[in-house]
């Protein structure tokens, strides 16, 4: 018990501070600002398992979360029948022809010895089929994105429950990491980071703009919920009785019927939304319980260990007869694969995708700030890490409104550095996170809750 | 007659904007290889370190602006360019004794740096937002064209028209000179050569007695030439606008490390390899085809390898297959 003080205490400090938000603000912020933390905190989870355990940088996260949503999208979104039958054959086709190249690559790869003549002939084949693949799928495409290009436009999915989608991200992310890994794994640690930004990058832009999986920037709204919805709440008799017994007593002071019934048809709209808030926050934390459960076995099982010594000295761990090539890759795969839950997690709370919202600064470097501030190679320190970033990320631009305000109490309003000030208060959020992870780094450089191995 | 055309047509939609915009990366990319060579790290800062200093460029434009002090037909950012250099460096050097030395002396490894100038480029990110907003800011003045399309339709009877802007004939121009500088610089000069050595082997150099205090100064000056001139100029040619320039930073870093990270000559033309390959794979040649082919032969499509979309992606793709088969680079990198 005691050995944990910091760990108990560093997490009371942060929900007592959601809690002020909810009584201070309002508890849908409280709420939403709970509800990403959770997001956050499976998504630092996964960086975590990649850096704190093996030391694998992968400044990719943003691509696996795309993929995440995307998987989202493909799952819960009915299928959309006149597009299929307008071009699912030609896309079909292509899906074929990409199989059948990937078969026959491997075919000459195994067969044939290394050479130049073998490397030439590869580039060329995979050239030529990218040509053939072009040509096939245009047609195809141009009449899928024209079935209804304001609605649909695109081929939809399974029309299955939108959780199902947090497997089938993990797995899409999980299938991206292993042929990312298999290529850029052997790369030196800051060749790797830049490597897999850009390859996080070139996720992006697909996602972009091939409208006929995704919709592209056009956006895909409205998706399915595994929560009930505020409108169907509120007419609900079983809600409106639960919240008239939770507000009974400020109700009962409203002596006036009619007026009675208009706080109470408040507090019902209100707390639907809660309400919703609450059904979300419940599903992810029984994610994140889960993670965490499964991360910290992990961590003190033989595996874990063995993954530490590979951190630590990768030729030690070679010579004492570990497969450091293929342990790397599995660590990342996982790693990846918790990020892409996340990913399908984060567009099952908003109920949108929007591939124009991807950006490296909010889903890469942003979730790193989080891995380094929480403590890496200690699962708690990394979900403390993002409870911290986020709450400070979405509360920095109220908490420096303040600080102007007070330090420029005196100075009247129409001065124009105070208005310019003013002006700018969403972007010191940045400065706050800049300045947070440069003295994190210098002063306390395993974050806030160290890294602890205790050996057993 | 159509092949002239044909030739106009590549040298306007081509061959002048790949140049310009290779000037503009090769510039960014000497930088990240003077840092990634000197002081041995990958600097994520470097898209909003240009940024810094265009930024404090435009502020000075305005100044001048205000003053109405003008160059004619040149653009006025000239004049404000020695200032933005100035603060630029300052900015540098005070990052620097604040952040990234303390790191030298505890001799981190390179993840370390670059974790740091994640913060670095957060907090840089901040002030450059703070003080002049993430909007579009175009602080260009002075004559725009040297030669406008119809006018040189006109002059040469030609059909296809040549365009040239003031501000791609400025950026080459600028890149050329300022490049055969630094060339010069590291080649001839002692303290140039004291840095080659200094990057090819640290302890070599310092057994020798060079001083690595005066290293990372005159690295970081250069550094802060280059940022903010590079800088300038892409704001020049296109516009300013904080966001795109962090964007920007990916390029930079293919061009880098495609021509061999830490070799300067390598990253100049990396810039242009970047460059040209994004403009001819998404390029649409249906217009240079129906030039040069029999009207019979005409392609029905826009004869595109790869949607303009994908711009970004190709430079990307190139530089994962550059890393993949030579990870060190094009023209071999790692010694300055």
């Amino acid at each position: 018990m005691r050995k944990n003080l910091n760990v108990i205490a560093a997490y009371s400090i942060m929900m007592v501070l959601i809690l002020l938000v909810g009584i201070f603000q309002s508890w849908n912020i409280a709420l939403s600002i709970f509800n990403l933390c959770l997001i956050s905190a499976v998504m630092t989870m996964g960086a975590n398992i990649q850096w704190g355990y093996a030391g694998l940088i992968n400044f990719g996260i943003m691509g696996y979360t795309a993929l995440g949503g995307l998987a989202a999208v493909i799952i819960s979104v009915d299928p959309v029948q006149e597009a299929w039958r307008a071009g699912g054959f030609d896309i079909l086709m292509c899906l074929w022809l990409i199989i059948v190249m990937v078969l026959v690559i491997r075919f000459i790869l195994k067969n044939f010895e290394k050479s130049k003549l073998r490397t030439y002939s590869i580039a060329a084949l995979i050239i030529a089929a990218i040509i053939i693949i072009r040509v096939t799928a245009e047609p195809g495409i141009e009449k899928i994105e024209a079935v209804n290009p304001a609605t649909t436009g695109f081929l939809g999915g399974f029309g299955l429950p939108i959780i199902f989608s947090w497997i089938v991200g993990a797995l899409f992310a999980g299938g991206l990491a292993f042929i990312v890994g298999k290529v850029a794994l052997g790369l030196r640690a800051d060749y790797l980071a830049i490597a897999t930004l850009l390859i996080s990058e070139i996720i992006i832009a697909i996602i972009k703009h091939e409208d006929w999986l995704t919709r592209g920037v056009k956006n895909v709204i409205g998706l399915k919920r595994p929560a009930p919805y505020e409108v169907n709440l509120q007419t609900t008799d079983w809600f409106i009785n639960l919240v008239e017994k939770f507000k009974s007593s400020k109700l009962d002071l409203i002596t006036d019927l009619s007026e009675r019934q208009a706080a109470l048809n408040q507090f019902v709209i209100e707390g639907s939304s809660i309400f919703v808030k609450l059904c979300y926050s419940g599903l992810f934390l029984v994610v994140v319980i889960i993670l965490l459960i499964l991360t910290q076995k992990a961590l003190y099982s033989p595996w874990g260990r063995m993954m530490r010594a590979i951190r630590d000295n990768e030729e030690a761990a070679n010579a004492m007869g570990k497969n450091v090539v293929k342990q790397h890759l599995l660590i990342f795969i996982l790693g990846s694969a918790i990020v892409g839950i996340a990913g399908a997690m984060l567009v099952t709370q908003d109920g949108l995708f929007t591939p124009g919202s991807y950006r490296p600064m909010r889903y890469t470097f942003l979730i790193w700030v989080m891995v380094i501030v929480g403590g890496s190679g200690n699962n708690f320190g990394a979900i403390l890490g993002g409870f911290v970033v986020w709450f400070l990320w979405i509360e920095a631009a109220p908490i420096s409104m303040f600080l102007i305000n007070f330090f420029t109490a005196s100075i009247p309003e129409t001065n124009a550095i105070k208005a310019h000030l003013i002006e700018s208060v969403p972007y010191f959020r940045f400065l706050l996170m800049g300045l947070g992870l440069l003295f994190i780094m210098r002063y306390r450089p395993k974050g806030i809750l160290p890294e602890k191995i205790e050996i057993k | 007659m159509d092949l002239i055309n044909a030739i106009i047509l590549l040298l306007n939609y081509i061959f002048i904007p790949g140049l310009t915009y290779g000037s503009q990366l090769a510039l960014g990319a000497i930088f990240v290889t003077l840092i990634y060579g000197i002081l041995r790290f990958a600097n994520f800062a470097t898209g909003d370190m240009m940024s810094f200093g265009t930024m404090m460029t435009i502020l000075f434009t305005w100044y001048f602006q205000s003053l109405g002090i003008s160059l004619g037909v040149l653009p006025t950012a000239l004049i404000a360019l020695p200032f933005g250099i100035l603060f630029m460096i300052l900015y540098m050097l005070t990052i620097d004794k604040f952040v990234f030395k303390y790191y030298r002396a505890q001799k981190s490894p390179p993840v370390q740096f670059a974790m740091v100038s994640i913060g670095v480029m957060f907090v840089t990110q901040a002030v450059v937002r703070i003080i002049i907003g993430p909007g579009d800011r175009r602080f260009f003045d002075g004559e725009k064209f040297i030669i406008k399309a119809r006018e040189f339709k006109e002059m040469t009877g030609l059909n296809e028209g040549l365009a040239l802007k003031s501000t791609q004939v400025l950026t080459i121009f600028v890149t050329i000179i300022l490049v055969s500088l630094l060339f010069w610089f590291l080649n001839k000069t002692k303290t140039g050569k004291s840095m080659k050595a200094y990057s090819d082997n640290e302890d070599l150099a310092l057994l020798s007695g060079i001083d690595p205090k005066k290293i990372v100064l005159v690295t970081w000056v250069i550094a802060g030439i280059l940022a903010t001139i590079g800088g300038a100029l892409y704001g020049l040619d296109k516009s300013f606008k904080p966001f795109t320039y962090f964007n920007n930073m990916l390029p930079i870093f293919a061009a880098a490390i495609v021509g061999g990270i830490g070799n300067p000559f390598g990253a100049f033309l990396g810039g242009y390899v970047i460059a040209f390959s994004e403009i001819l794979l998404t390029y649409a040649y249906k217009k240079f085809f129906i030039y040069i082919l029999p009207e019979s032969m005409e392609p029905e499509g826009l004869v595109q390898l790869l949607s303009t979309d994908y711009k970004f992606a190709v430079s990307f793709s190139i530089l994962v297959i550059v890393l993949l088969y030579r990870p060190s680079g094009i023209f071999k990198g790692k010694v300055l």
